[in-house]
């Protein structure tokens, strides 16, 4: 049977109906693995026995009766920054190469406890910092629509994954987009929660007040299903938050007559190209008809975004970071004093993005600089959140682009840092207001490659994302088409 | 030239608080465990790891600040003071920065003895922060390898920070001895300084009343400072040292760098270890993995209501309901909360605070020092001391032998019946004294005779001569039977 064409929820279906064991689902994915990883590098690390063994229990036990977990025997592919007791976790760093956690994240935690299988590791922008995953430490990773382009970033291999059919779904990580890009570079689905919604105990943190773990998969279902076993509480994560999660499969069917969205026009015309506007355009007609009312919103300081975005991303890695010193995670520069091996450790053993990024904060965070960058940055910031509370005042969600492009070529951006940073300009924003947003497929542009839609919501609305993104994949099928 | 100087000092005292779990995660902070055995994702750092307050470490630290007089911040915050070192597992420390859990307090040194009694020393602030791991050199100095211990890692720690308020080595530490005793009052920490539990750096330098106006030398942090004696002896040689070199190249404060240097103690002396030319950019910054904390007045309230008496209004009891001397109030206060608690419960039964005071000092504090024993395992409880004092009050037991039967008491601990049973000192019914003091009399006329010619302190050669007769004579009562007994004229 080939699976590779199954949602997460329909392989549910057919594990919990016992029409397919779970042995034979992991060993389908492992499969797609080994055919197609050699040459979309969309893993680091495949856990082959182990994921064998615990479907093996998962099968036992549905036999015998006993109480399987909500996802049991569901395969699911865990970005690589995210920390799984006794697999290696690099982080996508040579900092990091041989790094084996002792410890689970919280959100691996909770997927064990219901039962989901991990089947390996996925490829990532050095500590999630980068558009591209063109990793050239481990080697980049190819968008399975088209292997000259990026299948984007930072969480590219969980993306790819899902697109190329080599996993049903994927936990990701999103500090300025890193979850949404990637899924609309590759057609997926994918949601970044609201700040605190996911537990962080176990991300290896880049930029902590800006990061969230969160769901990748075919359909806005599947992010649903997932995000229920990951939500919720975590006192190991003191910006974890308190409001109750919910169980958001259960409601995503309700309609959304009288949903207000709101259109920011200046996102929608300027700066995009046609066929990403044009399918924007028939994705709001599709709301409309659905009984949804268009409201045009101002995001009067949303141009200043990505500006405020690198610097207090910047800032907190620049501390994030310091402790990949030498004295412990790798080998040591050979030197014969302290200072030089610090340095010396850290220039050979980060890649130039990080070293960037390292340099960048620790500028802005230097006595006599601190309140032009890091104060100022944190100012607009304050400012983007208002202009979001004021927009929610009259809308229930915003729809607009997820990126300015669809999937770039490979190499194309590595020169330019800059170019690479204004692939951000929709997605930080949510990040900085700690605002849910979700990216979904909602067409091709003319050489076949999949367009992203963004809908963001207020705090903890994860619901009405969902919500609307089940409606609208119920009346296309975007989500279903596959690279061929 | 003669020049008028005066010593500045501030401290920065770290007090490593009684907290049974780390600042920031849950393992133990029990001191002297194998290296290693204490410790976690979150103390070591561990990518991912994320930090939890632990909210007894935030109460003990503003019920510090309470007790000494400070303002406790209502929303107050962390910050990573960023710098590299390798037992600093996270190349961050987690401490406060421009908004410290407790501002603004004072401490009056209280020194019955010396002219600096009552000066106000004002806190500037006290703010909590994680410690750092043990790195233990080669001690051979081989270049063997540099090991490190992080059971200490993520340890709380309060740093209380005076303004410069203090005028000598002497009231330095004055004001250290008094600070123990609140903390030590309070419960918020062992205090411990061979542990670490208190940890002292003094910023020294000299204010300078010349001909050309007030001038100061460079500011001198000095460390490995190992106990108070140090402190004090540290300040006043680096005054003279201060003195010496200034009137050797006459630096003052702004032409020469802050430096750092070190205490050798047998030496005597502060060693060079390190000139900052410039303040260390340590980049501070909110730390974004912790929230704000709030502290509510109805927080602070409760909190207050746990500080019973402080060392000073102990020390007003001590003197306005016993009416002790300002002196005898000292010594007992600096002996920590449970020895007045001693004081105080023999003291109501005994009425005599005088009395006690004189006793707990004198031979009870001897005793306790000279067995290395606390009051808390003093051999001898309140209500055997008080039945012990009632004894000598009520003449049953002589004051020539109570010392002799204090020790008794204390050394097999026993109640004052049983140590004067055991010295086989019992009271002399009225019969035998007579008969004792009839045989003095007729056996010595020629004392008689002198005492009824006038020489009236010859009586006490009888009294000794009934003493020799049987030590259980009261000289006393000795006395009175033999005025009763002499010949009138």
């Amino acid at each position: 049977m080939d699976l590779s064409s199954f949602n997460a929820c329909q392989l549910l279906d057919a594990l919990e109906s016992q029409q397919l064991s779970a042995e034979d689902c992991v060993r389908f994915f492992l499969k797609q693995i080994a055919n197609q990883n050699a040459t979309l590098n969309a893993f680091y690390t495949v856990v082959e026995e182990s994921a064998m063994a615990s479907a093996k229990s998962v099968d036992q036990r549905r036999k015998k009766g006993l109480p399987v977990g909500p996802l049991a025997g569901l395969p699911i592919a865990v970005k690589d920054g995210i920390c799984t007791h006794n697999v290696r976790t690099t982080a996508g760093s040579p900092m990091l190469e041989n790094y084996v956690p002792f410890y689970n994240a919280t959100v691996v935690e909770r997927l064990w406890e219901a039962d989901a299988i991990l089947i390996g590791k996925t490829s990532m922008d050095e500590f999630g910092m980068g558009s591209s995953t063109e990793n050239p430490h481990f080697g980049g990773t190819l968008n399975p629509w088209d292997h000259q382009r990026v299948p984007g970033g930072s969480s590219g291999g969980s993306a790819a994954a899902i697109a190329a059919g080599m996993a049903p779904i994927a936990l990701g990580s999103d500090t300025g987009g890193s979850i949404r890009q990637p899924a609309a570079f590759c057609g997926i689905t994918g949601l970044k929660p609201t700040y605190g919604r996911v537990s962080r105990y176990g991300l290896i943190a880049y930029a902590s007040s800006l990061e969230q773990i969160g769901p990748m998969a075919k359909t806005v279902e599947d992010t649903a299903l997932l995000l229920s076993s990951c939500a919720g509480h975590d006192p190991r994560d003191s910006t974890s938050a308190t409001e109750p999660s919910e169980d958001y499969r259960a409601g995503i069917n309700r309609p959304i007559e009288g949903f207000r969205i709101g259109v920011c026009r200046d996102h929608l015309e300027n700066g995009l190209s046609v066929e990403i506007t044009s399918a924007l355009k028939q994705a709001i007609d599709i709301f409309e008809s659905a009984g949804a009312q268009i409201v045009d919103i101002e995001l009067p300081n949303s141009s200043n975004a990505v500006a405020a975005y690198y610097v207090i991303a910047p800032c907190e890695a620049s501390a994030n970071l310091s402790r990949y010193d030498g004295v412990r995670y790798t080998e040591r520069a050979p030197t014969d004093n302290l200072d030089q091996m610090y340095s010396k450790t850290r220039a050979d053993f980060f890649g130039d993005e990080v070293q960037r990024r390292i340099l960048l904060g620790t500028f802005a965070l230097s006595s006599g600089y601190y309140d032009q960058y890091y104060l100022q940055a944190s100012k607009v910031r304050r400012l983007i959140q208002q202009d979001f509370e004021t927009a929610f005042n009259g809308v229930d969600l915003i729809l607009g682009p997820t990126t300015p492009t669809t999937a770039f070529k490979i190499n194309q951006c590595r020169q330019d840092p800059l170019s690479m940073y204004l692939a951000d300009v929709y997605t930080v924003s949510a990040n900085l207001a700690g605002l849910p947003a979700l990216s979904l497929n909602c067409g091709f542009d003319p050489s076949g490659l999949p367009i992203g839609m963004q809908l963001q919501g207020p705090r903890f609305k994860e619901s009405s994302l969902l919500r609307a993104g089940h409606l609208f994949q119920s009346q296309t099928d975007f989500h279903n088409r596959r690279p061929a | 030239m003669s020049v008028k100087a005066t010593i500045i000092v501030g401290l920065e005292v770290h007090v490593q608080l009684a907290t049974e779990t780390k600042l920031f995660c849950g393992c133990a902070t029990a001191f002297g465990a194998s290296p290693n055995t204490q410790t976690c994702p979150v103390c070591i750092g561990a990518p991912g790891a994320l930090p939890v307050l632990n909210r007894k470490a935030l109460k003990l630290a503003i019920k510090t600040g309470l007790a000494l007089n400070c303002e406790i911040e209502p929303n107050t915050h962390w910050d990573r003071k960023n710098y590299f070192y390798p037992d600093l597992p996270k190349g961050y420390q987690i401490s406060q920065f421009d908004r410290p859990i407790c501002r603004k307090g004072y401490l009056d040194l209280i020194d019955p003895q010396s002219v600096s009694s009552g000066r106000r020393v004002n806190i500037e602030r006290a703010h909590l922060e994680e410690d750092a791991g043990k790195s233990s050199h080669d001690e051979t100095m081989q270049g063997g390898p540099t090991k490190i211990d992080f059971n200490r890692a993520g340890t709380p720690l309060l740093e209380i920070v005076t303004q410069p308020d203090l005028r000598s080595g002497h009231e330095a530490k004055t004001f250290l001895n008094e600070l123990k005793l609140i903390l030590s009052s309070l419960k918020v920490s062992d205090c411990n300084m061979q542990e670490g539990s208190l940890r002292v750096d003094a910023n020294v330098n000299l204010s300078l009343a010349t001909q050309e106006g007030n001038q100061a030398t460079p500011i001198v942090e000095i460390k490995n400072l190992n106990s108070f004696r140090s402190v004090e002896r540290a300040i006043e040689f680096e005054a003279e040292r201060q003195l010496q070199q200034w009137n050797k190249d006459g630096m003052t404060i702004d032409q020469a760098p802050k430096q750092t240097r070190g205490w050798d103690d047998s030496k005597g002396h502060t060693v060079l270890q390190r000139i900052k030319e410039d303040s260390a950019d340590y980049r501070y910054f909110p730390d974004p993995d912790l929230v704000v904390i709030r502290t509510t007045q109805a927080d602070i309230e409760s909190i207050q209501a746990e500080i019973k008496s402080l060392p000073a209004e102990r020390r007003q009891i001590l003197m306005s309901r016993y009416l002790l001397p300002a002196y005898d109030a000292d010594v007992l206060v600096n002996q920590g909360d449970t020895f007045v608690d001693f004081f105080e419960t023999v003291a109501d039964q005994v009425k005599d605070g005088k009395l006690v005071s004189n006793w707990l000092q004198q031979e009870l504090l001897r005793h306790l020092n000279a067995t290395q024993t606390d009051i808390q395992a003093c051999p001898v409880n309140a209500n055997q001391f008080v039945d012990f004092l009632t004894h000598i009050q009520t003449n049953q037991l002589d004051s020539s032998r109570a010392k002799d039967v204090f020790e008794q008491m204390m050394s097999d601990s026993v109640s004052v019946e049983q140590a004067m049973k055991s010295l086989g000192i019992e009271n002399l019914d009225s019969e035998e004294l007579t008969a004792i003091c009839q045989r003095v009399l007729d056996e010595n006329p020629e004392i008689i005779a002198q005492i009824l010619k006038g020489n009236t302190k010859a009586i006490g050669n009888l009294i000794g001569k009934t003493k020799s007769l049987n030590k259980n004579v009261s000289p006393s009562q000795a006395r009175e039977q033999i005025l009763k007994m002499l010949p009138k004229h």
